[in-house]
């Protein structure tokens, strides 16, 4: 079926839009009710129970499987089977090498799965895997991301922007320049770690895949896991109804929901249950690579700049590519006639490297905002006042006018409720007993994406309700909430009467909660199947009356530089006998449209400023260069931000609205507050004790003389 | 080996077949079907498995089912009024948008009203001044208390302004 594309017309009024509705899956989550991947009760035709899998890894870095040995597993009570590389079922499509596993004995990552066990019970299965016995034979392998490491140039990084950008002649500028920056900066292994590992209940019936998954994207799971088994896409059915976080680790396929599927067709009739561990995250479900990015700038002595670069150096994996695009966000933040930017990466026998919130512009903000921070440092200019002055009149990258910049008004903004100008210009200024105490700024930028291919339903039902239709996901964002929202002003109805119908692959296509695109790019699509609705089926329809319509392109990406801005402002206090970092005060201020329902978008700027927090203060993946193993791989020693860790945290928001890039007025707000969170929180602690730190994250021993 | 046990869940007394290696919060999830406690790390390192055992907030995953026999547990979902309505940490819950994604959410909501209860008798933190006497229901020490029930959506904000509106309203339904 194809629908007609529809492109919509703005909203007339908003009414339910604006209003903070409590999450229509509210109940649910607070009691617990709610049903994550493996909690479904699913059984076979018969009544069969699930299996239980679980997966056996590899534990050398490179290398390839000599030999699998099931039969002390098999002889374990409740184990069921063993499949490994000799007896998986062949996959249609190996060209995606992360999810070709078991189509061969070449191993190339540790963590590796080299084997699925299934068994009646999951302490079965666990109890299994351990005695799988696989015999495995390791070559040279290189893990460690050094900074003599060998790059190369992807022919586009992640995105699809281009891997490098020139104007004039930065090098000769920045020669001549009368102030510099040149510093590089990096940041760690960082984990997603959403709360739910990653996890899937699986049932073929000889005809169709029913997957329960947890992922971001029940559409493109299915348009993945489909060809990947030989199947037509209809073929395959994912539900997502509550998935808990993913933070783009669940974006993306990966290899968990391909093994899963596997294990399934392997029992007809039987379902079968995978919850990869906490510790088998670290290697199967993507992670955001290490980054290190020299940055250069070239300035005027009050403080604009003239020239700037910024190199970025990612790890890669040889099994797949991933190139973040970290140095992207520096071709749209401040004006400088001479630029260039490139990326390069390091290919090594690692895990895949995917999306981990704001990939690109997390590591990359952090270099240039940190870098900025040491600008106003040579030129004696305020902070707030030099990234001002450096605010270009149209996008530097396209030379499009900008949709809606209005970086100033939020650094103004910030600093006024902050009190940033009570601030003494020297660092080392301030101390409160054992704590020396400092603040710092930092600017924050996300895109506004749109995904194409959206297609929404709306449905007349008895009395005066109205069942809209997306194949879309809430991971937490609110999305079941604001697209009931805004379907409700789009037809002209209260909230109330919508009901939403989402999370199912057999639903018009909704595109993958990612790249803050979706409340963007399915309420345009919510937007323009309710106005066709009403076209077609006038204000009173009879129960039963239909319309399906795709989403023609509204944003006018191509005319206009369509982009989210924000600044954070930062208190730091750093002990002075044990270096311990503490933020008793953060503040972030945005500018990202009009806001579809301030409870939950606080809550998810909240969230995005908790999760740079969290970076700025704790996170660091260690990979073990002799033997690839990720070390730190759970949450005791992987440390996310606690309770105890976000003292007084604010964010608001500009008055907004944004008629260039929705229908709605709204732009997403998923990932821009991490942008520059840690960066606001390095610059705080540079001013609390004159300690420059360019490297994420600002562990007590940075600050120990 | 398997052994027969019987736990009292949500008001309902159950006997369950268990293998002796299952925890006790397997034996909730995958042997009964309640599925209320979720399973973060399985290493009590996150707090999302959090239910009350005999009253006091407790990690599911650390526990051998076997040595639970005859334990009553009480998990988000049993938290209910009888008529079915909310507790009142439910409803703060949902008032403050303490949560996103939902999954750490009914640990949260436990640990919650066993941190209440903690305060309520008394027992000092790691952040009260003074040991010996009755501790305040400041934000610090919430913070404190609830460090154990990590959320990766960053609700941390929410989190503390539930635990504080569900604190009002019991004491002002004490004094009325």
């Amino acid at each position: 079926m194809t629908a007609n594309e529809v492109t919509p017309d703005p909203l007339r009024s908003t009414s339910s839009i604006g209003t903070s509705l409590l999450r229509r899956d509210g109940v649910e989550k607070v009691t617990g009710d709610a049903t994550y991947a493996v909690e479904h009760p699913v059984t076979g035709p018969a009544g069969e129970p699930p299996l239980h899998a679980w997966l056996v890894t590899s534990t050398v870095a490179r290398g390839r499987v000599v030999a699998v040995d099931p039969s002390e597993a098999l002889a374990h009570p409740g184990v069921v089977s063993v499949i490994d590389h000799t007896s998986a079922p062949r996959l249609a499509d190996t060209s995606d090498r992360e999810l070709a596993i078991l189509q061969d004995d070449a191993i190339d990552f540790r963590g590796q799965i080299v084997a699925v066990v299934l068994a009646e019970t999951s302490e079965a299965a666990r109890e299994g895997a351990t005695l799988v016995a696989v015999e495995q034979e390791a070559t040279e392998h290189r893990s460690a991301f050094d900074e003599d490491v060998e790059t190369y140039a992807p022919e586009s990084v992640n995105g699809g922007s281009e891997t490098d950008t020139l104007d004039g002649e930065p090098d000769e500028a920045l020669a001549r320049a009368l102030v510099t920056v040149d510093a590089t900066y990096s940041t760690p292994h960082e984990h997603n770690n959403p709360m739910e590992p990653h996890a899937a209940t699986a049932l073929w019936d000889g005809e169709r895949l029913t997957l329960h998954d947890s992922t971001q994207g029940p559409r493109p799971v299915r348009g993945t896991i489909g060809p990947l088994l030989g199947l037509e896409e209809e073929q395959v059915r994912v539900l997502a109804p509550y998935v808990g976080g993913g933070f783009g680790s669940k974006g993306l396929p990966h290899a968990p929901e391909a093994a899963v599927a596997m294990a399934a067709m392997t029992v007809p009739g039987r379902p079968v249950r995978l919850a990869v561990t906490r510790q088998q995250m670290f290697a199967l479900t993507g992670y955001r690579t290490p980054t290190r990015s020299r940055v250069r700038f070239g300035a005027h002595p009050d403080g604009r700049l003239e020239a700037l670069r910024h190199d970025t150096v990612s790890q890669s994996a040889r099994v797949k590519e991933f190139a973040e695009q970290a140095a992207v966000p520096a071709r749209v933040m401040y004006a400088a006639p001479h630029r260039a930017t490139t990326h390069r990466l390091a290919e090594l026998d690692v895990p895949v490297p995917s999306w981990m919130r704001a990939p690109g512009e997390m590591p990359g903000m952090f270099a240039h905002e940190v870098a900025m921070d040491e600008l106003a440092l040579h030129t004696g200019v305020d902070p707030v006042d030099l990234r001002v002055r450096n605010e270009p009149e149209v996008d530097p990258d396209t030379g499009n006018p900008w949709g809606n910049r209005r970086l100033v008004e939020c650094l103004r903004r910030g600093a006024e409720r902050f009190g940033w100008a009570d601030r003494p210009v020297e660092p080392r200024a301030t101390v409160d007993g054992e704590w020396w105490v400092g603040t710092g700024v930092a600017a924050s930028t996300y895109p506004m994406l749109w995904m194409p291919g959206n297609v929404a339903r709306v449905r007349s039902l008895e009395g005066g309700r109205y069942g809209v239709a997306i194949a879309a996901t809430d991971i937490g964002t609110g999305a079941r909430t604001v697209l009931t929202q805004i379907a409700a002003d789009a037809l002209g109805c209260p909230a109330e009467a919508i009901e939403m119908d989402m999370a199912d692959s057999d639903l018009p296509f909704g595109s993958v909660a990612g790249g803050s695109s979706g409340t963007t790019s399915w309420g345009t699509a919510i937007v323009a199947a309710a106005q066709q609705f009403r076209a077609d089926h006038g204000d009173s329809p009879d129960p039963g009356v239909e319309t399906t319509a795709a989403s023609g392109q509204y944003a006018d990406m191509d005319g206009h530089a369509l982009h989210s801005f924000g600044a954070v402002f930062c208190e730091a206090r750093v002990h002075r006998y044990t270096g311990e970092v503490r933020v008793p005060r953060m503040l972030g201020v945005y500018s990202v449209g009009r806001v579809v329902n301030p409870r939950t978008a606080r809550s998810q700027l909240l969230g995005g400023l908790v999760m740079g927090l969290s970076a700025a203060l704790h996170e660091e993946g260690w990979r073990d260069p002799r033997t690839g193993h990720t070390v730190t791989q759970d949450l005791a020693t992987y440390h996310v931000a606690a309770h105890a860790d976000v003292q007084q945290l604010d964010a608001e928001w500009l008055d907004d609205v944004d008629e260039i890039s929705t229908p709605m007025g709204s732009r997403g707000i998923g990932e821009i507050g991490i942008v520059g969170t840690a960066a606001a929180v390095a610059n705080a602690t540079w001013h609390a004790t004159g300690v420059r730190v360019r490297g994420l994250p600002l562990t007590a021993d940075h600050f120990l003389d | 080996m398997d052994a027969e046990i019987t736990l009292t869940v949500d008001g309902e007394q159950r006997t369950v077949t268990v293998d002796t290696r299952t925890t006790l919060l397997d034996a909730l999830r995958e042997r009964l079907g309640v599925t209320n406690p979720k399973k973060g790390c399985d290493h009590g390192q996150c707090g999302s498995c959090t239910v009350l055992l005999d009253g006091r907030r407790h990690l599911t995953c650390l526990s051998l089912a076997v040595a639970n026999d005859g334990a009553e547990v009480t998990t988000a979902g049993g938290l209910r009024g009888a008529d079915g309505g909310l507790h009142p940490v439910q409803q703060a819950f949902l008032d403050q948008d303490g949560y996103q994604c939902g999954y750490c959410t009914p640990g949260q909501v436990c640990s919650a009203v066993g941190v209440l209860e903690e305060i309520e008798q008394g027992h000092a933190s790691h952040v009260s001044d003074d040991l010996e006497a009755d501790p305040e229901l400041t934000d610090d020490e919430v913070r404190e208390r609830m460090s154990g029930n990590l959320c990766r959506c960053g609700a941390y904000v929410g989190i503390l302004g539930a635990v504080k509106q569900a604190a009002a309203a019991s004491s002002e339904g004490g004094a009325a």
